[in-house]
């Protein structure tokens, strides 16, 4: 698990750099495994749901940080969740404003951000510690890196379950769509590759860093 | 008896913990009720759409619509908007407002929850003439081709739900069959690899075409007013 650094040194665009790659939510802390895996099942849905968690994460992280010093560290948890749900609560609403259709599609696992470990994570271990930007950038860096991932898996699972992408038809009239890659059991399959490719990207990564510093010495 | 050291054990300020969690709740009480506000009109506006476009694929010759509900006299009434208590019935118009279908209202257990429908009865041809499926949460890839198979969808082209001489019931109940072997116009082609959802399908039309075409048909004239 990643190191949460909270010290000076740390340069502000660090804060939101670090959950895009290094410490990206899904990819490497895999965080927030219930909805990656049941609302990937087509491009447009993970998108929406990973935008959908970007502000609430946003907000959540903003609002907590700017209260950390009024409220008591006994109840500080049940205060968290009290305005992560007021968020999610905008987000469904939202959400039914802007597309009937997507709110269906979304389902349950909209009210169910609200128990996202990514999100009470972010705000108890970062936001409640650290000033309002830099938990903004926090928060906006995670939900980019929640998003990218989300997309990743949709991407991928649209492609082979249907043959399309956000709904726009890929191949010709003869391909057979793979409609496990839609079921659940396809969400699992995409996650594993993804987490494949993920890791060996790191370990090629942490091979090549230290060889690159002793050839510069 | 004997007194130990006594040990000094600081107990949490409660007043503190009283002004963060209901401070915090107000506040997010505010934002949301705040935002409900906002968008209740626009959620509303869309769900109304949103049943229009439906009512208006079911009735295709239809351009305007009104919506009943049946009274405890069995009396159809016209009601404003589509909140309140029991299912509704829809009447199509055509553009000298002349009733032209019924948009009914149906549901029924699928394979993995509440499945709701609307479809069109066409009372001059005595048939189902459309289905839009309002409300599923069936396998994305199995169950959803209710929705989308183009074979099974033809079934409701012309669905016989004819009436027995004296609009007492239906003549021949509507009847779920495996694919292919349809060989009456009032059975339903099920779906290969969406059984259970198909068969839900004919299942839910079943019981309301049963409970409510005999009531509809014998109190037609209450949908002649709307326009």
């Amino acid at each position: 698990m990643a190191q949460y650094d909270t010290s000076e040194s740390v340069r502000d665009s660090d804060e939101f750099i670090k959950g895009l790659w290094r410490e990206n939510p899904v990819f490497v802390q895999v965080l927030g495994m219930c909805p990656v895996l049941a609302v990937s099942n087509t491009a447009r849905n993970a998108l929406a749901m990973g935008l959908a968690t970007l502000f609430v994460l946003v907000m959540s992280n903003a609002v907590i940080s700017l209260l950390r010093s009024f409220v008591p560290r006994q109840v500080r948890i049940a205060t968290f969740i009290l305005v992560i749900a007021t968020f999610v609560t905008i987000v469904d609403y939202a959400i039914q404003a802007i597309s009937l259709d997507l709110h269906k599609a979304l389902g349950a696992f909209i009210s169910l951000i609200v128990v996202n470990c990514l999100i009470l994570g972010r705000a108890e271990a970062f936001a409640s510690r650290n000033t309002v930007g830099r938990s903004i950038l926090d928060g906006l860096g995670m939900g980019v890196g929640f998003c990218f991932a989300l997309l990743c898996l949709g991407a991928v699972r649209e492609i082979l379950g249907s043959g399309s992408l956000f709904g726009i038809p890929l191949f010709h009239e003869g391909f057979q769509p793979w409609v496990v890659m839609i079921l659940p059991s396809g969400g699992f399959f995409t996650l594993a590759g993804w987490l494949l490719l993920f890791n060996r990207l790191e370990q090629r990564r942490s091979v090549s860093a230290p060889a690159a510093a002793e050839a510069l010495q | 008896m004997s007194q130990g050291p006594s040990v000094a054990v600081e107990t949490p300020a409660v007043w503190p913990m009283y002004r963060a969690m209901v401070g915090v709740g107000l506040l997010c009480g505010v934002l949301i009720v705040g935002v409900f506000q906002l968008t209740k009109p626009v959620i509303a506006r869309n769900r109304a759409e949103a049943l229009q476009r439906a009512i208006f694929q079911v009735l295709p010759d239809a351009r305007s619509s009104g919506s009943f509900r049946q009274t405890a006299e069995g009396r159809f009434e016209l009601v404003d908007g589509v909140s309140g208590r029991g299912p509704l019935v829809h009447g199509g118009y055509d553009d000298a407002g002349r009733l032209v279908g019924l948009a009914i209202e149906a549901e029924g257990m699928g394979y993995q929850d509440v499945i709701r429908v609307l479809y069109g009865y066409a009372f001059d041809r005595d048939a189902i003439i459309g289905i839009r499926v309002l409300e599923s949460r069936e396998t994305p890839g199995l169950g959803d081709k209710i929705e989308t198979d183009s074979a099974f969808l033809q079934n409701f082209e012309r669905l016989d739900v004819s009436l027995t001489g004296d609009l007492a019931a239906i003549a021949n109940p509507i009847v779920f069959v495996k694919r292919g072997q349809k060989d009456h116009p009032w059975q339903i082609d099920g779906i290969t690899g969406a059984t259970i959802s198909s068969a839900a399908i004919a299942d839910m039309l079943g019981r309301s075409t049963a409970d409510r075409l005999p009531r509809i048909r014998s109190r037609l004239g209450d949908f002649q007013v709307a326009e």
